[in-house]
């Protein structure tokens, strides 16, 4: 592959509520057994791009464990590797990242010293499959200066929250508005660019001397009218995770069969990290109703409608509705759960009920666990 | 210099014939237990868990699948700069060329490998039994009685006994006495085919008795430690431990894993057990699917019901299916509407709708009834049953079977269909 990667992971975002106190967005677990970083690490990988940095910066500890080995995605080579960068003090600058186009700035050395000619920068909070390859030979093909990933959204969609493009008949980008109030079109940004190293040094460089930080206002915005800006369109599946309701129905899209298909059993395959936890368990009372279920688990209850993540524990006469259990927690007997996200390690006495009335409901709830 | 104090021979060698059809391409160490493990994965986890992490795995009966699943060691953490996991197969030398003729033979030939390390100890482990040990206590309990040779023993029930290598020892655990497989056991500690040579007495023995035929430890090297003197002691473990060496016990020791709170846990904390998954989905369960009493592996889709059993990775049971007390292994996919009780299904495993497994009278197997008993339905991997044909008990099937291999669409109780 003639590309580096650059994996944009630092962000946070206040509309994932609680969900986001605990992990950077990039951290969010996916259906049952991934997190959303997986996605973009598994498509360069699968790309073949051998080189791969990920600019982390809020509340990085689950992302970081995570990634604690480069093995999980194939990474780990002589040529290559996949480099976690964060911000770093150093003599003349000690700042947090002011933006994703300041954070490349920060870790310019990592593009001054790679040799290959293109870099895909891809955020990793989106869930999707792509290759690689074949974005880049249509950025050649148009001869474009940048290549963004865009997807039209269904209309009656609330898209104020993306990037809206405009593309004339040549898929050229003529115009391209930041989360507008009144999109004019329903084609947004997925987040995911190809553009020649070089160039990115360049106007990297030239943003940082203006004191601009932003990729997508600064750069992509500014430039677009003097640079050739193309959009490559999908039509295969993207999510983003962007918000509680995002991530409640980006888990939920798996239950639907295409989507596990198109995701775990069409080529290629989507890596995580591996726990080692034994098969999940499912004992008398055990009842499981159109639901994935991660290993490690073990079910005394009725599970309904719902995503249950990694070593959870489902105890007695509960009732599982509507709900998705992240990795770790503890339900105890007797427990009603509906309409729910629950925290990962969380741990829910039994006996209670927790609804989610008109809308989702998150727990967070750390308490002390009766140890098996 | 390289030093390890102590390193493991892993004996995975052997065929299994007593597991029938499940060893026809595959090592036993490499057969599929509990949903989604290798029975391999058991001592290879209790080594690296016992800070043991070099491993030599003696291989020779069909390893593709063995080779394919240790690779450089990487889930069990042995893929080590120094040390870590090494396949050792026979191989042709200059003056002799020869197959492993018997476990200690086996061993005899890569005695350089063991010198390479320059151990202390020498472990000696066999790939067929399910259990969770800590060798570091062992060689403790080694260390500290001076042994030359030191053979873990479990106590099982005196009637038991006379199936098993007794050992008899004095109130210091030195052994003073064995006898393999006794009509009338003296004791009833069974040694377990786990032992620690001191290096030292183990190369002795080898190399005296280097061109004895079929060269075993049980049969030859430890009757001549005894006889030269040698220091022999038993440690007694009392953890669960298992020999799945037939159909009858592989059924049962994935069956325990289902009780509630089963002898053999797998949810415990520490001590994990690793293997190599390249499966990890989550499991998918229908609106009208049915659980109860099972593990599941991962990614397996369930549409039917499943019952008291062991199912492994990648699985598909088709809407409308019921399965009881049966194993089934990864990536099989089994159609709608059938009937499958006591089966042992096999990796790969293709079974079309509407098929029954196990149903009629009992009936003894006609070609290996002391194989293929207890009324198991046994199934090789990659074999193909048509749908709507049905099956007896203690049968086995194997190959890609069509509806002409189904007089009257049954194959009757006891009978074997071996297509392959």
């Amino acid at each position: 592959m003639r590309a580096i990667g650059i994996v944009l992971a630092g962000g946070n975002n206040h509309r994932m509520a609680e969900l986001s106190q605990q992990r950077a967005v990039c951290a969010m677990p996916i259906a049952g057994s991934y997190r959303s970083i997986d996605f973009t690490l598994s498509n360069m990988s699968n790309s073949h791009i051998q080189k791969v940095a990920v600019f982390t910066q809020y509340n990085a500890g689950s992302l970081n464990r995570h990634l604690n080995s480069s093995k999980w995605w194939d990474f780990g080579r002589k040529q290559g590797g996949l480099y976690v960068l964060t911000p770093a003090m150093a003599n003349e600058n000690s700042n947090w990242y002011k933006g994703t186009a300041d954070s490349i700035y920060q870790n310019l050395g990592f593009l001054t010293s790679s040799h290959e000619p293109y870099v895909v920068i891809a955020s990793g909070d989106c869930v999707y499959k792509m290759d690689f390859n074949k974005l880049l030979e249509y950025h050649i093909d148009k001869k474009a200066d940048i290549t963004i990933v865009v997807k039209d959204m269904d209309p009656n969609l609330d898209i104020s929250r993306y990037g809206t493009v405009q593309m004339n008949e040549d898929s050229r980008i003529v115009g391209f508005e930041e989360k507008p109030l009144q999109p004019k079109t329903n084609t947004i940004s997925c987040g995911i660019y190809v553009m020649r190293r070089r160039m990115l040094i360049e106007m990297i460089e030239k943003c940082a001397e203006e004191d601009r930080y932003d990729f997508v206002s600064d750069v992509l915005i500014r430039y677009k009218d003097i640079k050739r800006i193309f959009g490559y369109k999908i039509k295969s599946y993207w999510k983003n995770i962007a918000s509680v309701e995002d991530f409640y129905d980006t888990n939920m899209d798996f239950l639907n069969p295409d989507v596990r298909n198109y995701f775990f059993r069409e080529y290629p395959n989507i890596y995580s990290k591996v726990d080692d936890l034994p098969p999940a368990k499912y004992n008398p009372g055990a009842c499981v109703r159109n639901s994935l279920i991660s290993s490690g688990c073990i079910v005394n209850g009725l599970v309904e409608n719902s995503v249950i993540f990694k070593a959870s524990y489902i105890g007695n006469g509960c009732t599982i509705r509507n709900s998705i259990i992240l990795n770790d927690v503890y339900i105890g007997d007797g427990t009603t759960v509906e309409n729910c996200i629950v925290e990962s390690h969380s741990t829910l006495q039994g006996g209670r009920t927790l609804r989610g009335e008109d809308r989702l409901k998150v727990v967070v709830e750390q308490g002390d666990r009766y140890v098996l | 210099m390289v030093k390890k104090e102590m390193i493991a021979m892993l004996l995975a060698g052997g065929q299994g014939s007593r597991l029938g059809v499940l060893t026809s391409k595959v090592a036993k160490p490499a057969v599929a237990f509990g949903g989604k493990y290798r029975i391999i994965d058991f001592p290879l986890s209790n080594c690296i868990n016992s800070g043991v992490d070099t491993v030599g795995v003696l291989t020779q009966y069909q390893p593709l699948r063995l080779n394919a699943h240790i690779g450089i060691g990487i889930p069990w953490d042995l893929d080590r700069n120094i040390g870590g996991v090494s396949v050792l197969p026979p191989y042709e030398s200059n003056d002799s060329s020869e197959w492993y003729t018997g476990t200690a033979n086996a061993i005899y030939q890569n005695m350089e490998f063991i010198e390479n390390y320059n151990p202390d100890y020498v472990l000696i482990l066999s790939g067929d039994h399910i259990y969770k040990m800590d060798y570091e206590v062992m060689l403790d309990f080694h260390k500290s009685k001076g042994a030359d040779l030191t053979i873990a023993v479990m106590p099982v029930p005196l009637e038991e006994a006379s199936r098993f290598g007794i050992m008899i020892a004095d109130e210091d655990h030195r052994i003073t006495e064995f006898e393999e497989k006794p009509e009338h056991p003296r004791s009833n500690l069974a040694s377990m085919g786990i032992y620690i040579f001191s290096w030292p007495a183990l190369k002795k023995g080898l190399t005296a008795l280097k061109d004895q035929e079929n060269l075993d430890f049980g049969k030859h090297i430890i009757p001549y430690c005894r006889d030269n003197g040698a220091a022999l002691y038993a440690y007694e473990f009392n953890g669960y431990w298992k020999d799945v060496g037939t159909l009858n016990s592989y059924w049962e020791a994935n069956m325990e894993l289902i009780d509630i709170v089963p002898e053999f846990n797998l949810y415990e904390e520490y001590w994990k057990i690793y293997t190599k998954s390249e499966i990890q989905p989550p499991q998918y369960f229908s609106a009208d699917s049915v659980v109860d009493r099972c593990i599941i592996g991962e990614g397996s889709e369930i549409y039917g019901q499943v019952y008291n059993s062991v199912i492994g990775r990648g699985v598909t049971i088709g809407k409308g299916t019921v399965i009881r007390d049966s194993i089934v292994m990864n990536d099989t996919v089994l159609g709608q509407g059938c009937e499958i009780y006591k089966g042992i299904i096999a990796e790969g495993v293709t079974v079309g709708n509407g098929v029954k497994l196990g149903v009629g009278e009992e009936k003894p197997n006609d070609t290996a009834p002391h194989i293929y008993n207890s009324g198991i339905v046994t199934v090789g991997e990659k074999s193909v049953i048509p749908a709507g044909v049905s099956v007896g008990k203690n049968t086995v099937i194997y190959g890609e079977t069509t509806v002409e291999d189904y007089p009257n669409g049954y194959l009757d109780s006891g009978s074997s269909l071996i297509k392959a």
